[in-house]
């Protein structure tokens, strides 16, 4: 994509703990600049991996590169140049809002204003009061808050939005693209398809801790994916499904064949997260949930 | 930024987290106090030595002292830092540039700043309350300034080692309070050190808290109460030698214990 070097390098990655493989030789790189959703389901080796990347956790084998560093003996100067916002919600505690991020803002060389940030993830009004006073959802942007303040140039979100009602989910996706433009690289786990979708350039899937698929978000499950699902109502009462690049002529078709309005019809094509869940019941056939085996009746 | 340059901001901001706890203010920061006022009350009799006699309140103070030094060291700092961790605050400094010298820095601040306060508190009500006599002599200060400070060091290492020990951030109260309780009782602190069982002195012999309360009984009580102790001696030189194995202890045990997540890797 550029010249300049990748923001992450994972490569040949594997991770165990005693017998159990979380991760199993992955690799992919992240540009900079990039922001990149990293997909499973639970399990599925995500937050072992993202927990490689930001250094908490040791890997058993393969190389990683973080901002040219190796987590595994990054200094506090690398620290400095990333954002982390984790995947579990901390209680809060006795700290106001602006007085946790005056005091985290001085951990950096060149932080963000504190007021700027409040501001960015709409915490104004309770910026004086006590982080444990919070509720979940005000709790997870002052994480947010707290991730961005360093003015990182890679910033780690491990399911940042769990918890949000639709409109502070749709906030904070307007707070991420505006550090993208700023030209943060960002790496992303959600388990919300839309999410990616809205956000990501590119999309990993991890399943049974492998890579099973990477690529542009709308290259994802590969070219046949995002070709159009036609539904309608037989005279007989059976529920028909047809994919195909020509929904209009089919449609068509139907309408000649039934003299009139097909019943039932719905022409849809597959989101990411269709793709997503067929991606899962192909490498997961016995763990295939009941959304996942609707949606691959869909698709299929 | 030097992890020394950031410890001020850092000490001011874990005294405000501490005095905003409620429970830490109750359970370590005004216990020794209540348990003098509570002593007092109740043995309002007067004790004796080598012809000197004493109100027990004066008697209580050096021990609830020591007791102070324990509880904001070893109590609040396992307490504290097991909180921290079992809620992931922890795992979230980890994550960012300050050093973890910083934040022990911090700690050590804050207990330093609390456990003053808390001593003078101690002092004021003894004072003013009970009519406790506050030793004039220079050389007895000083004995109170080093037992103070090797004890709250050691304390606070302790602390710090310790908050290893809870495995959810819940269950350390659970875990911390009986121990020190435990100790002050066979320490001299709840009990007069003289009248315990010589077995049990031996017992608590072997923990900091009652080298402490003695080195403290050294400064607060008149000369010739030193007949009351083990040997009929303060026996400050056998105060520093354990005062100082117990910080070494410390020191490597927190060393060897302190993470910022629970290694699970």
């Amino acid at each position: 994509m550029t010249s300049t070097p990748p923001a992450v390098v994972v490569d040949g990655l594997h991770k165990s703990y005693g017998d159990v493989v979380a991760v199993d030789d992955l690799s992919f790189e992240i540009h900079r600049g990039e922001t990149f959703a990293l997909l499973g389901p639970n399990g599925a080796g995500k937050s072992t991996t993202i927990e490689i990347l930001e250094g908490y956790r040791r890997r058993t084998g393969g190389a990683v590169s973080v901002l040219g560093t190796d987590p595994g003996t990054g200094g506090l100067d690398w620290r400095a140049r990333l954002g982390i916002v984790l995947q579990d919600l901390p209680e809060g505690g006795v700290h106001t809002v602006r007085e946790q991020l005056t005091q985290a803002a001085r951990y950096y060389p060149r932080p963000r204003g504190v007021d700027e940030v409040i501001a960015a993830v709409g915490l104004e009004s309770k910026a004086d009061t006590r982080i444990g006073k919070l509720s979940g959802g005000q709790r997870r942007r002052v994480d947010v808050a707290l991730g961005v303040i360093g003015r990182p140039e890679l910033l780690f979100l491990d399911e940042p939005t769990t918890g949000f009602d639709p409109q502070a989910r749709h906030e904070f996706w307007r707070l991420v693209r505006s550090l993208a433009e700023e030209g943060t690289t960002i790496l992303l786990t959600t388990h919300y398809l839309d999410e990616a979708e809205q956000l990501a350039d590119r999309v990993g899937v991890i399943i049974g801790g492998r890579l099973a698929d990477i690529g542009r978000v709308e290259e994802i499950g590969g070219a046949t994916s995002r070709v159009p699902v036609v539904r309608w109502r037989e005279d007989d009462g059976e529920l028909r499904t047809r994919r195909t690049g020509a929904p209009a002529a089919l449609v068509a078709e139907l309408v000649g064949r039934f003299d009139g309005e097909p019943h039932e019809l719905t022409v849809t094509r597959p989101t990411l997260e269709d793709v997503y869940l067929d991606l899962v019941a192909t490498a997961l056939p016995a763990a295939t949930s009941s959304l996942a085996a609707a949606a691959t009746e869909v698709a299929r | 930024m030097t992890a020394l340059a950031l410890t001020p901001t850092r000490i001011a901001h874990e005294v405000r987290g501490y005095v905003r706890q409620g429970d830490t203010m109750l359970f370590t920061f005004l216990f020794p106090v209540i348990f003098l006022v509570l002593f007092s009350a109740i043995f309002a009799g007067e004790a004796d030595a080598g012809g000197t006699t004493i109100p027990m309140a004066t008697y209580f103070l050096p021990g609830l002292i020591a007791a102070g030094v324990l509880l904001s060291g070893v109590q609040n700092l396992a307490i504290d830092i097991a909180m921290e961790k079992g809620d992931g605050r922890l795992k979230r400094l980890g994550g960012t540039p300050m050093s973890p010298v910083t934040y022990l820095l911090g700690k050590f601040g804050q207990v330093l700043v609390t456990a003053v306060a808390q001593v003078a508190a101690l002092l004021l009500v003894a004072t003013l309350v009970f009519g406790v006599e506050l030793p004039t002599d220079p050389a007895r200060w000083l004995t109170f300034a080093w037992v103070f400070l090797l004890g709250l060091t050691a304390c606070s290492l302790l602390g710090i080692a310790l908050s290893a020990v809870p495995r959810s951030g819940r269950s350390a109260s659970a875990v911390v309070i009986p121990m020190v309780t435990v100790l002050q009782f066979i320490s001299g602190v709840y009990v007069a050190d003289f009248q315990l069982p010589d077995g049990v002195r031996t017992v608590g012999a072997l923990f900091p808290l009652a080298w402490m309360a003695r080195g403290m009984r050294s400064v607060f009580l008149p000369e010739s109460f030193d007949v009351l102790e083990r040997g009929g001696t303060w026996g400050l030189g056998q105060v520093a030698l354990a005062l100082v194995v117990w910080l070494v202890l410390g020191a490597v045990l927190s060393r060897l214990t302190f993470r910022w997540i629970r290694r699970d890797a």
